[in-house]
């Protein structure tokens, strides 16, 4: 019985740990870097669901984010919405362009669905470029609520009496438990109906439809999933980084990774992304305090041609035996 | 003999400048068994294209069970009864050979039922091809014939009314086309119709009632094995004399 349960349980684990780290007053540095390499497990969990599952190559994870990114800025500048109602409407606007752009490239297959989803970002920062009320392309300032409260609970509070010491403690569970509904989400999509159906389309769409899976129906609900919650890892960074300016937002840094991690970690199976997001995200932590921030990339294009080549499962097909 | 399960009226398809059916009108009656034959680049494929939905015909009109197809998906259609397989397999290379019946079974012909069902139906299906041994197997080990028979195996999970077999047999040895064409005629004779598209012309002739032949987008003879051997038109298509 407990076996059965074992990736709940699993969850529910993950879901303490994230927040008795918070109550053990570590350097502010491991936070910001720890909700950084959560949120990569959001974005990369988000990405292998059309990317990984359906074999839909998503160059847009930029545009998806930064969308997240810039609902989330202009709500707190209309009427100061807390962080919650932020993640609710990015996620659900994030899931509309899915739904939209889904529909006009989803009919392109290959290289070419990838090429126009990479027009996405290059749109949307255009766009948020010109507009001011955001910041425009100066960039926006965003100060946290001093005592932020949820349903009338003190969330952070300096002075004690919150459940969080600082506004970097809470972020951090946060990101830690949206990636770990984003990883429940994506194992749910997996071994469900809409998994089987997508798996069908990589593996060779005509025939998919002829089989009688609704292949455009089935990539348009991984799009708007895997969209929604790339916006709503975007929804949080503002608060996170207090400062968002377009090319931070829409970098395209973040298209890059979130379909190297998937693809080294092992794109076939949810456990995946999570492994390539936590190992590439720690090194590349770990790279930009010791090396230079700039080497990132250069980590990720090696290893990235090192996994193509020699284990094509990624690490978890490798330890599978996926790739004999 | 029973009515018409589809009726193919004058249906024309272009690609750019080039005509690859030229309006062809024939029929398929219930439980039929149809040979449809033609020189390589004749239209076969074009046709069974356009009967399953993966391509659009331009001209004329598909009746299938006395619905119009006329701009339906193909997974619709695969509903709706028709299910085809194709020239050069395309199993579902990341999934063992039971989940590739799973597909149809899932998404058509066992639609919202129990997984555990779904896999008694796939493994009964596998039984009746002789695969059942190999059911948890990848399908990158699979010989030629195996793979004809996943293909046939996973369009009969969607329990179609019409079946269109499209070259089943191309590279098979003579013992492996009889095996083949003996399955084809089981499920026949279970009330399943079926469409073959073959070059090998012992088996078609053998398989079906009624045969026509394409040539260059034409029909070019319509009739019983016998008649389509004896016709001229048919053997100047084939032979160029």
């Amino acid at each position: 019985m407990l076996m059965r349960y074992r990736f709940e349980i699993g969850c529910v684990v993950a879901l303490l740990a994230c927040f008795l780290i918070t109550q053990v007053e570590l350097n502010r540095f491991y936070y910001f870097a720890g909700f950084a390499i959560l949120q990569y497990v959001l974005i990369s969990t988000a990405w292998n669901i059309l990317g990984g599952y359906g074999g839909y190559i998503n160059f847009g994870t930029a545009g998806f984010l930064g969308l997240g990114t810039y609902v989330a800025i202009a709500m707190i500048q209309f009427y100061g919405a807390g962080i919650i109602e932020q993640i609710i409407v990015a996620g659900a606007l994030a899931g509309l362009l899915g739904l939209g752009i889904g529909y006009i490239t989803l009919r392109l297959k290959g290289v070419y669905f990838a090429i126009a989803t990479l027009a996405i970002a290059i749109v949307l920062e255009t766009f948020v470029n010109n507009w001011d009320y955001v910041g425009g392309a100066a960039g926006v300032s965003i100060l946290p609520p001093r005592t932020p409260e949820l349903l009338g609970i003190t969330i952070v509070d300096r002075k004690g009496g919150g459940i969080f010491y600082n506004n970097k403690e809470f972020l951090f569970f946060l990101m830690g438990a949206l990636a770990i509904m984003s990883v429940w989400i994506a194992r749910t999509v997996e071994f469900g109906k809409l998994g089987r159906g997508l798996n069908a389309i990589k593996d060779n769409e005509e025939a998919a439809e002829c089989m009688g899976v609704p292949t455009l129906k089935l990539k348009l609900i991984a799009t708007v999933i895997s969209g929604s919650l790339m916006g709503v890892a975007g929804a949080v960074f503002p608060s996170y980084l207090t400062f968002v300016d377009p090319p931070t937002a829409f970098n395209l840094e973040f298209a890059v990774n979130s379909l190297a991690m998937p693809m080294i970690g092992g794109t076939f199976t949810w456990i995946g992304p999570v492994v390539g997001s936590i190992l590439l995200g720690t090194v590349q932590q770990v790279a930009i305090v010791t090396i230079s921030s700039e080497i990132n990339l250069l980590i990720i294009g090696l290893l990235l041609v090192i996994f193509v080549t020699i284990a094509p499962h990624g690490i978890v097909g490798w330890f599978m035996k996926k790739n004999k | 003999m029973a009515e018409a399960l589809l009726k193919v009226d004058s249906v024309t398809k272009n690609f750019g400048g080039f005509t690859a059916l030229s309006e062809v009108t024939t029929e398929v009656k219930s439980g039929e068994r149809f040979g449809l034959i033609g020189p390589n680049g004749s239209g076969k494929t074009t046709l069974i294209n356009c009967i399953s939905g993966t391509l659009t015909n331009d001209g004329g009109s598909i009746i299938f069970d006395g619905q119009d197809l006329q701009g339906m998906k193909a997974h619709l259609r695969t509903a709706a009864g028709i299910t085809r397989t194709f020239q050069i397999p395309r199993p579902f290379h990341s999934m063992t050979i039971i989940d590739n019946l799973k597909i149809p079974l899932e998404f058509v012909s066992a639609s919202g039922r129990p997984q555990a069902e779904i896999r008694d139906e796939a493994m009964s299906i596998l039984e009746t091809m002789g695969m059942a041994e190999k059911a948890d197997e990848e399908t990158s080990g699979l010989t030629q014939i195996e793979l004809r028979k996943l293909e046939l195996a996973r369009a009969i999970a969607a329990k179609p009314k019409l079946l269109i077999s499209d070259e089943a047999m191309a590279g098979l040895t003579g013992n492996e086309v009889d095996e083949v064409t003996q399955i084809l005629i089981n499920f026949n004779e279970q009330g399943m119709t079926i469409i073959m598209i073959e070059h090998i012309m012992r088996a078609v002739m053998q398989f079906s009632q009624r045969v026509i032949c394409l040539d260059a987008g034409q029909l070019i003879a319509e009739g019983t094995p016998d008649i389509i051997q004896k016709d001229k038109g048919v053997e100047r298509a084939y032979l160029g004399v």
